[in-house]
């Protein structure tokens, strides 16, 4: 089983484009799939690292647009810390929420989006950041909408080979806010997460949802309500239109009974979590 | 060691490092470190790995094994069968109704049906998925209640129904001025030990016998069953301690042992297994789920005068101990109150599914779950505070058990209480960090928790019962002023090394105490369970070092003509009539001396037909106190402090005490708040530390401890056993601080019946009535 670890983004397309590989970034993942034997070690597979890419540890931030991108190889304890926690203090909340310090040292952003698992931690805050994945396959490079990307339950529409360089979208100075909910206080798959995006630039609400559907889940409905309800010049809105909100994202959620939880709870926690983000985003807090 | 004179200083004072001290033990550093080598690190040259193929089916007829396509796979040295045992195919530690590998039928999902062996773990695995198993799918008994009514077919020639115990004592249609009644349910928690199961078998030259080494709970029981199955003499069966890295009751039933021994035999081969932990889970067997129906009658004062109680332990597919963790159970029904009416009914059952045995605790965590949360209820009918009742109902010495069992030991069920609640609350918190609010790091709390306290109180037999003679060995031996201890004590992490060189140094007064393998070249030491290693082999120790000092004192009679009355070891130094005359160290130089002693508890009795009997051994008695943070609207909580006073006896090494109850704590708080294992169709959904949680250190709060000591005059040494009765009474106190909090945040749900308490059980319960959404 070779492994092969390229040193820079044209020798990574090159190892990428000429197997079909597997992509080791934190391992996180994978070596918990190969253990489980749920990813078989065959002779003929390669494994591409990342590790060694430094394109895929870079970051940008761009104060005129207000882009931030962010390498597929950031690892969860960098964006839990400075810079991150001032520029997208979201993703920072999500960042301290996944597993220990130990897994958070070498869990990648990237590799949460590419497992696209329900229950990814940093999945709800990109999808109400409204973000762009940046990726280079065998046909080049492209840019998706992270809604358009994941595609199902730990399905994307990745191509095989095709790597994630990097993830973008603009933080402005509105709110953001994630919260979590699991039966442990820490070091816990999510049991129902929401993730809330105040953007006072563009007056726009976005509300996305985990481990509540096959995907993480855009509640639109309510997103659009908040929009259009909320008074971004004042930068309130009322008991009442928290109330319907809060209820809207808990019909949109499409949770389910499993071993983790109930569906009635998902939902319940969906309905309190959005009411609990709205009330701190209100005050700023 | 050499002692020039002894003439300059002649000072009697206690030895350093003997008992009571609060001494560090010899395999800690290790640990810490990483040095430490655990059963699963070893490795022996020429060595084949092996694995087990098991059962996906929780109840299937088993039509066909072809192991054909894994035997010609390059590198697999042995694929073996039911056919291949040579002794008898059953094992069990009552009863020996479970098949070394499965013939005929399967009954659990994970069951053993051939294993394999190979020159590596990954064409192990690969040649086990080529061991070609046809089954017919039966319909699996899941339902406990209908292993006892009888409208399954047996599940296995032994029957559904694993044991009926029944308990009558006093007036049986007594009625009291006050009745409260409930049904509680206790989830499957797992032990969780961090060491996995790891074995190396070495085959002896001639072929006929093996050399196991292994991490287990009790050798000579583990050689017993082992040898019966490969059909040969105990004594061709030898087996050594491996490094064991946490126990619980998980390591007292084979797993390995039998499959790697065989495949050793057949391969002439040494052969080395170590479980993963999702093979783990389903290859120990777990503590009871249990389901409980419970009556209490009382006078309006609140004093206890009947319980009544059915209790149904699903034992799953095999019975392991189901049977005696069923008379824990059913004989613990009052709690540590005394009663002196009862009707106790209690069934272990067969079920197809995963099998369960022991766990710290056995069948105590779950009566005391009950009665606890009874006495609380009783409390609330009496309008008394809950604490008042306990200490009005508390037993003392000399009062009886339903089973009519005198409790002789020393029983400060009072002061346990009294001390537990006087130990103080918790200091605000001072700085507001997110993981001190309930749903920790998931940062879900706001402005709407609240903080409720609750207690609970245990009684816990200590040894075994029954009539069962589980004694133990030791032998001492001193040479060149040094002393060799030699035992089969399975050292499983809690710390009985430490206590045996303390008592060797106290009681020889020599401070160099080693220790020579843990292994089978010994008589039997029993189990490394029901809280009796400290009183049973730290009762042999004892024995077998004063047998030595009995020598040394003849010695220096005759060497000294000094009356050998009058000779005693004190501190370092042998006495005449109190006075010093010589260190021990130098009377001893150029000796030889070796005593091997057995030590025996007294004997017990069986139940009669109407639970009266005098079964247990001993009692020990504890309280706690929880104060729990609730969040009501998401049902999210986190413990913030336990408090417990523990009827110790006597601390023979506090430290390790204090241990024992900080991770008794953990375990009765993960069964409270998070512990358990899921099974659906009888298939387990929660085989891995993703989804089985136990508590991490955010989820675990600082325990504040008094020890009660009030040496036991039964006891070697005065110390009762300390493992067990820190996890019990723990889990009902958090789940009545948890109502507590209910109560206080103005939900009017009715009492917590079940653990671990789930985030919907608090977060929908109150819902439609009262509860309100982001407050």
């Amino acid at each position: 089983m070779p492994v092969l670890i390229p040193e820079n983004l044209a020798e990574l397309r090159e190892a990428a484009c000429s197997h079909d590989p597997v992509l080791l970034a934190g391992g996180t993942d994978l070596m918990v799939a190969l253990n489980h034997r749920s990813q078989r070690i065959e002779s003929d597979l390669t494994v591409v690292s990342l590790a060694q890419v430094p394109e895929l540890r870079s970051w940008s931030h761009d104060p005129t647009s207000g882009e931030l991108t962010i390498g597929s190889g950031i690892t969860w304890s960098q964006l839990e810390r400075a810079p991150f926690d001032a520029l997208a203090p979201a993703l920072a909340q999500a960042a301290r929420t996944v597993g220990s310090p130990q897994i958070r040292n070498a869990g990648t952003i990237g590799g949460n989006i590419a497992t696209a698992s329900p229950a990814g931690d940093g999945l709800p805050v990109l999808l109400a950041l409204d973000a762009t994945v940046d990726s280079v396959g065998s046909d080049g490079e492209r840019s998706t909408p992270l809604s358009e990307l994941l595609t199902g339950t730990k399905r994307t529409s990745l191509a095989p080979g095709e790597v994630i360089v990097a993830v973008r979208f603009k933080v402005d100075d509105g709110w953001q806010g994630y919260a979590k909910i699991g039966v442990r206080n820490a070091m816990v798959i999510s049991v129902a997460g929401v993730a809330l995006v105040l953007d006072g630039t563009a007056r726009r609400a976005r509300i996305a949802l985990g481990s509540v559907g096959p995907t993480v889940l855009l509640a639109g409905e309510a997103s659009a309500f908040l929009t259009s309800e909320f008074d971004w010049d004042a930068w309130t809105c009322s008991e009442a239109t928290i109330a319907t909100v809060a209820e809207m994202a808990a019909e949109e959620s499409r949770p389910i009974d499993d071993h983790r939880s109930t569906a009635e709870y998902r939902r319940h926690g969906v309905r309190v979590l959005t009411s609990r983000l709205l009330k701190r985003g209100r005050e700023r807090r | 060691m050499t002692t020039t004179s002894t003439s300059e200083r002649r000072e009697v004072t206690a030895i350093a490092g003997g008992v009571g001290e609060p001494v560090l033990r010899p395999d800690g550093g290790a640990k810490v470190d990483g040095s430490f080598e655990f059963s699963s690190d070893r490795s022996v040259d020429g060595e084949l790995w092996a694995v087990t193929v098991r059962s996906p089916h929780p109840r299937a007829r088993i039509l066909n094994v072809d192991v054909s396509a894994a035997v010609a796979l390059p590198g697999v040295a042995a694929v073996i069968t039911a056919d291949d045992v040579p002794g008898v195919n059953g094992f069990g530690l009552i009863a020996s109704d479970q098949p070394v590998f499965a013939v005929d039928e399967v009954r659990f999902v994970g069951e053993p049906v051939a294993a394999v062996a190979a020159t590596d773990a990954e064409t192990c695995a690969r040649a086990a998925e080529l061991v070609v198993v046809t089954y017919e799918v039966l319909e699996p008994l899941l339902d406990a209640e209908r292993a006892i009514d009888g409208t399954f077919e047996p599940i296995h020639p032994d029957g559904n129904l694993i044991r009926h115990q029944r308990i009558v004592r006093g007036d049986s249609d007594f009625v009291g001025e006050v009745i409260v009644e409930g049904t509680y349910e206790i989830g499957m928690q797992d032990q969780a030990f961090l060491g996995l199961e790891a074995a190396v078998a070495v085959p002896d030259a001639d072929g006929a016998g093996v050399e196991l080494l292994v991490a287990t709970q009790w050798l000579h029981e583990d050689r017993r069953q082992i040898a019966t199955c490969l059909g040969v003499d105990e004594e061709r069966v030898k087996l050594t301690l491996g490094g064991v890295g946490g126990a619980f009751g998980g390591r007292e039933d084979i797993s390995l042992q039998v499959h790697v021994s065989l495949l050793a035999l057949v391969t002439g081969r040494p052969v080395r297994a170590a479980y993963s932990r999702s093979e783990s889970f389903i290859g120990h067997v777990h503590r009871h789920p249990a389901a409980i129906w419970m009556r209490h009658h009382a006078d309006r004062d609140g004093t206890l005068r009947k319980v009544e109680a059915r209790f149904v332990l699903d034992g799953g597919a095999y019975a392991s101990t189901s049977s005696a963790v069923l008379i824990n159970a059913v004989t613990h029904a009052q709690g540590p109150y005394r009663c002196e009416n009862a009707v106790v009914d209690g069934y272990a059952v067969r079920t197809n599914h995963l099998p369960c045995g022991a766990m710290r605790g056995f069948g105590v965590v779950q009566a005391c779950f009950a009665h606890e949360r009874q006495m609380d209820r009783l409390a609330a009918a009496c309008d008394m505070d809950p604490v008042d009742l306990r200490l009005l109902n508390a037993m003392e010495t000399g009062d009886h058990l339903i089973t009519g069992q005198r409790v002789e030991n020393v029983a400060p069920v009072a002061r346990c209480i009294r001390e537990t609640m006087a130990l103080p609350l918790p200091e605000p918190e001072t700085e507001d960090h997110v993981l001190s609010l309930p749903g920790g790091a998931g940062l879900t709390a706001d402005g709407s928790v609240v903080r409720g306290v609750g207690m609970a109180v245990s009684i816990k037999n200590l040894m075994y019962s029954e009539g069962f003679d589980d004694y133990s060995t030791a032998r001492c031996v001193v040479r060149d002023g040094r002393v060799a201890l030699k035992f089969a004590t399975a050292e499983v992490g809690q710390g009985f090394v430490t206590i045996a060189m303390q008592i060797a140094r106290t009681e020889l007064g020599l401070a160099d105490v080693d220790f020579e393998s843990i292994d089978t070249a010994v008589g039997s030491a029993g189990s490394t369970s029901a809280s009796r290693q400290t009183w049973m082999s730290g009762g042999a120790v004892v024995e077998a070092c004063r047998g030595v000092v009995g020598q040394i004192l003849d010695q220096v009679a005759t060497d000294r003509e000094l009356d050998r009355d009058g000779l005693r070891i004190e501190g370092e130094w042998v006495t005449a009539d109190g006075v010093p005359v010589v260190m021990v160290a130098e009377a001893v130089a150029g000796h030889l001396f070796e005593f091997t002693a057995e030590y025996h508890h007294p004997e017990t009795t069986e139940l009669d037909e109407y639970g009266q009997g005098d079964c247990h051994t001993a009692f020990a008695f504890t309280a706690h106190r929880a104060v729990v943070d609730v969040d009501p609207d998401l049902g999210l909580l986190r413990v913030v402090q336990i408090a417990t006073a523990q009827d110790v006896g006597r601390a023979l090494n506090p430290l390790s005490v204090v241990g024992q109850i900080e991770g008794g704590v953990a375990q009765g708080l993960g069964l409270a708040v998070m512990e358990e294992i899921i099974q659906t169709n009888g298939v387990i959904r929660n085989a891995s530390f993703t989804d089985y949680l136990i508590p991490t250190i955010a989820d675990m709060p600082p325990v504040v401890i008094s020890l009660v000591e009030e040496p036991d005059p039964r006891a070697p040494l005065g110390a009762k056993g300390v493992g067990e009765p820190p996890c019990i009474s723990v889990t009902p106190a958090i789940v009545a601080a948890v109502d507590d909090a209910l109560r206080k945040a103005g939900r009017r749900v009715s009492p917590l019946t079940r653990v671990p308490i789930r985030p919907q059980d608090i977060a929908l319960a109150g819902e439609g009535s009262t509860a309100t959404v982001g407050s």
